[in-house]
């Protein structure tokens, strides 16, 4: 439970962040790069994914295509667009900000 | 993402769905490949449908796609209970449409501006005046010398316009032509300028054309006349136009949309003021006078001195005037000047019309409109039923995550696809209905006429009802529906009651509103009876009126002659002639004087008849004798029982001589020994109560003695055939060929003209007798429909009941007993409405009054009637309630 809600209000800016380092993912491999990259703690609902990613799609911040994979199957894959790489930036110095001052207060008590 | 492609997601909204698809599928897919257990990956993944739900209202305009939706699911709702939308659409359309149809005809006679400028600052200038009864009456009405008086007194201030009704005259457009008829107005020279109107061709009238009768006399047509007379010809300029011994030349046509001030007629013609004779006749009222302040006048403060002032000018004219009452009695002079001036705002035009019908019109509103509630409410009842009856639906909405919002939408969707149906249909109504009605006001060869334009206020009108209607059906059901907790829905069902609780309210809200529709109807229905079947005194059989000019005037010895031809023609049973027929719309009194005494406070009205014209209307003398071909006026009167009473009374008034006062408008002075007695007949006005009347001799003479020349009269011919009419052609003929200056202006029969007195009531009977039995029936729908519904709901109850011994009477009065108690209620509500009604249209009423037994009686007995029939079916299917039959299917 606690892994779940560690990522909330956050899945927007990891799901950035993954994109800028590595485009053209697709959901589950967007979802496993959050897994690994933060050593399994932060895992989402899986589900969850997808409403957010299809949300940031039509804000304009990431772009989508639909690719056909080695099975045959198709897949959904997403990259950064001009607006989703301003956005990251204001995220993260945000996310930056923010727990720079939760230390602040954790380290004060 | 662009509202287009929105758009287009909503409405490719499975191809979509397929796609969000798809790809969560290749989630699950990535991750079995990479080594996962399939079920544990599809409990990390969680709802998949929910993922899908979100994703499928982020990608696509919420709102648009559940509305789509919602439309199919209305239409299907609707087709699924085709007769019961239909009688919905029906019954709602037709009470859409009458509304519509009211408020056009209301607007476009009562409040819609006239097309000039200024409109809002016109003001038409009137006077309370006493009359002899002491009742209070406005007079609209001036005379052109005071008029003149007024204007110049306040020139600075205010533009003072002069505009006469639009009678239909005899018109000719060259000597030879046949005589036609055209609405004809004469206007002061600066009517056309103070309202800023431009000529469609030509010029229109200006001051200077309006010196007096040796001023060239000129004519401007309006639009409607030269479009249906001319056909848009310009060659009307400058054609020659006859109206009496007077010919006018055509110099323009006005603006499009002007018809004249006169809101039911349009006028065909305008006329200078003061080419018509009696604009200089100190005594003769005969046009309206409108006021336009000028610019600078602030018309909160600057009015009200205005007026003064006017009425100080107008007073002191009539004060000078009253010298030439030279016998008048000083009370009845002060009774004259005794006027107070008032403005009325007159920007939607001043018309007798509008006086007559603006209650005729409130009370059609009001009557539509409650027809319009009791259909709203039979629908609100039957979609009432329908929400109850998918309880379990709207719970499982509920439970897979419908929002209430959602289910509100759902419901409203639903009404508002019923209530656009219906507004599509009831405008079509109401294109038609309104110019139905107004062709049915005023007799049929001088029909009103009215602009109606289907114009942005009507549209909002009918688009502000549209709305009305849609919330109104739909947010009760809908709110109900939404409330629906899912847990008690799907424990089979929670409080039974209370859709039957919203429905009976509804039941007396439909019988309070039919109630007062029946009532009000009964009333004006029994009106209309008591006034046609008024007992007139005379025949109408088979009498055909001519009535006939003479333009210079004729001696009376040339219209007796002329009687002695038409008496030759074949075909003609008698003839006989007076100056103008009864119930003709035309009255005329004088005062009365006995023996040198000053004269009475009432006076009596008169009708110069030929001999013989008694015993062709069929008047029997009470005593005395017919008057004799020799007989004169002054000289001898027949009067009629009321005048005997209110002059003689007690006494015989046979031999006994009374005077005639000169009075300001017509008639000489002089004595009359009355030689004969008849009953009261109807004199001008089928309402009126008796009025004291006396008969003189149609040879009036002067006071030397000499003959008087008569330029109209009518002439009264009873027929051999049934109809009249037929043999209207040949006496216009017999009449033409005498050569002697006598031409027929209008032909009708006595029976037309009783017949044109009861328009109003019949018009107006005639709509209520309608929308009563379009509520009753309705009303009686709706009652069958709910008790129906009740029964079947309470199916359960009443077969346990049963099992366990209840009675039959037991059974009907469970059924009924809300039902009835319901009616009870919304009749008395009923009832009091109907008082307040009535008394607003009392007016209107001919001997009957709201307090009549038999007015009360006969709607409470329609109704309850209605209501038995309606009740019954559903007794009936309560009573045959099969107790096992029931256990067996629960």
């Amino acid at each position: 439970m606690a892994k779940t809600d560690a990522l909330q209000g956050s899945l927007d800016l990891l799901v950035l962040k993954i994109l800028s380092r590595r485009p053209r993912l697709h959901g589950y491999a967007i979802m496993a790069a959050i897994a690994s990259a933060s050593g399994e703690v932060l895992r989402a609902e899986e589900g969850s994914l997808y409403p957010a990613l299809h949300r940031m799609e039509e804000a304009g911040l990431i772009r989508a295509e639909w690719i056909k994979k080695d099975t045959g199957r198709r897949a959904r894959v997403y990259e950064l667009t001009a607006a989703g790489k301003k956005q990251l930036g204001v995220e993260e110095s945000r996310w930056k900000s923010v727990s720079l001052a939760i230390n602040r207060v954790l380290r004060e008590a | 993402m662009s509202l287009w492609s929105r758009i287009s997601n909503a409405i490719r909204g499975e191809r979509l769905n397929r796609e969000i698809q798809e790809e969560l599928q290749s989630h699950l897919e990535e991750a079995i490949l990479s080594g996962r257990d399939p079920r544990e990956a599809r409990r990390a993944f969680g709802s998949m449908l929910r993922a899908r739900e979100t994703s499928h209202r982020i990608r696509v305009a919420g709102w648009l796609e559940s509305m789509l939706a919602d439309v199919r699911f209305g239409w299907r709702q609707l087709c699924r209970n085709k007769f019961a939308s239909a009688a919905a659409v029906l019954s709602l359309a037709l009470g859409i449409g009458s509304c519509v149809a009211a408020f056009r005809l209301m607007d476009a006679l009562l409040w819609r501006p006239l097309p000039i400028s200024g409109s809002s600052k016109l003001y038409v200038l009137s006077r309370m005046v006493t009359l002899f009864d002491g009742k209070h009456a406005e007079d609209g009405h001036w005379a052109t010398p005071d008029f003149n008086l007024m204007r110049d007194a306040v020139k600075d201030q205010a533009d003072l316009i002069a505009i006469s009704d639009a009678d239909r005259t005899d018109i000719a457009w060259s000597t030879d032509d046949d005589m036609e008829k055209a609405h004809v107005a004469y206007v002061s020279g600066n009517m056309f300028s103070v309202f800023g109107l431009k000529p469609s061709l030509g010029r229109l009238l200006a001051s200077s054309d309006d010196r007096g009768p040796s001023a060239a006399p000129y004519a401007v047509l309006s639009w409607d006349y030269w479009n249906r007379r001319f056909g848009n010809d310009p060659h009307a300029l400058g054609k020659s136009l006859h109206i009496g011994n007077q010919i006018f030349e055509i110099i323009g046509v006005g603006p499009r949309d002007f018809t004249g001030t006169e809101k039911g007629t349009i006028t065909d013609i305008f006329l200078p003021l003061n080419t018509n004779s009696l604009a200089t006749q100190d005594n003769v009222i005969w046009h309206r006078a409108f006021l336009m302040p000028k610019p600078n006048i602030d018309p909160n403060s600057d009015l009200e001195p205005l007026r003064q002032h006017l009425s100080a000018v107008s007073r002191a004219f009539e004060v000078q005037c009253s010298k030439c009452f030279r016998d008048m009695p000083q009370a009845k002079i002060d009774r004259l000047l005794n006027k107070t001036l008032v403005f009325h705002p007159a920007g939607a035009g001043i018309s007798d019309l509008q006086k007559d019908y603006r209650r005729l019109l409130g009370i059609l509103g009001l009557l539509v409109a409650l027809v319009l509630l009791i259909a709203c409410v039979n629908v609100v009842n039957m979609m009432t039923a329908q929400v109850a009856a998918r309880t379990q639906e709207m719970a499982l909405r509920i439970s897979i995550g419908a929002g209430r919002r959602r289910l509100v939408q759902l419901i409203l969707t639903q009404s508002a696809l019923l209530a656009l149906l219906t507004s599509i249909l009831g405008a079509a109504f109401a294109a038609w209905a309104a110019p139905f009605v107004l062709s049915l006001i005023n007799p049929p060869d001088d029909p009103a006429r009215l602009a109606l334009p289907a114009d942005w206020g009507v549209l909002l009108f009918g688009f502000g009802l549209f709305l009305l209607v849609a919330l109104f059906l739909g947010l009760l059901p809908a709110l109900r529906a939404s409330a629906v907790a899912p847990i008690a829905a799907l424990k089979g069902g929670e409080d039974p009651h209370s859709p039957r609780r919203l429905m009976r309210g509804g039941i007396a809200v439909q019988v309070a509103f039919c109630f007062l529709v029946l009532f009000l109807s009964s009333l004006f229905v029994a009106s209309f009876q008591h006034l046609q079947n008024r007992p007139l005194g005379f025949s109408t059989d088979r009498l055909l009126l001519l009535e006939t000019v003479a333009d210079k005037g004729q001696l009376p010895v040339v219209w007796n002659q002329t009687v002695e031809a038409l008496r030759a023609t074949p075909g003609v049973n008698s003839v006989t002639i007076s100056r103008w027929p009864l119930l003709g719309r035309i009255r005329i009194n004088s005062d009365i004087s006995i023996n040198g005494a000053p004269p009475s406070p009432t006076p009596a009205f008169f009708l110069n008849v030929s001999p013989n014209w008694f015993s062709t209307m069929k008047i029997p003398l009470i005593s005395g004798q017919d008057f004799r071909t020799e007989d004169t006026s002054p000289g001898v009167a027949i009067v009629n029982e009321t005048f005997v009473k209110t002059f003689f009374p007690g006494q015989d008034p046979l031999g006994h001589t009374f005077e005639r006062v000169a009075n300001q408008y017509r008639g000489t002075a002089g004595k009359y020994k009355i030689v004969g007695v008849t009953p009261d007949v109807p004199y001008d006005d089928l309402r009126e109560t008796s009025r004291a009347v006396f008969y003189a001799p149609f040879d009036e003479i002067d006071s030397k003695s000499a003959p008087k020349p008569v330029e109209f009269a009518t002439f009264a011919i009873r027929t051999e055939g049934e109809n009249p009419l037929l043999l209207a052609g040949s006496l216009r003929q017999v009449i033409a060929q005498q050569h002697n200056g006598l031409r027929v202006s209008n032909i009708t029969t006595q029976l037309d003209l009783v017949r044109d007195q009861t328009i109003r009531e019949r018009l107006i009977a005639m709509l209520a007798a309608f929308f009563a039995t379009v509520a009753l029936l309705l009303a009686g729908i709706g009652l069958y429909a709910v008790l129906n519904y009740s029964v079947l709901q309470r199916r359960r109850e009443i077969g346990i009941r049963m099992a366990i011994g209840s009675s039959r009477a037991g059974i009907v009065r469970l059924v009924t007993s809300d039902v009835s108690l319901a009616i009870a209620l919304g009749g008395c509500a009923g009832v009091t409405m109907g008082f307040g009604a009535a008394r607003y249209v009392e007016s209107l009423f001919y001997q009957v009054k709201a307090t009549d037994a038999d007015m009360i009686a006969l709607p409470t007995c329609a109704i309850l009637l209605t209501a038995l029939v309606a009740i019954l079916p559903a007794v009936l299917r309560a009573l045959h309630t099969d107790p096992t039959e029931i256990l067996r299917t629960e």
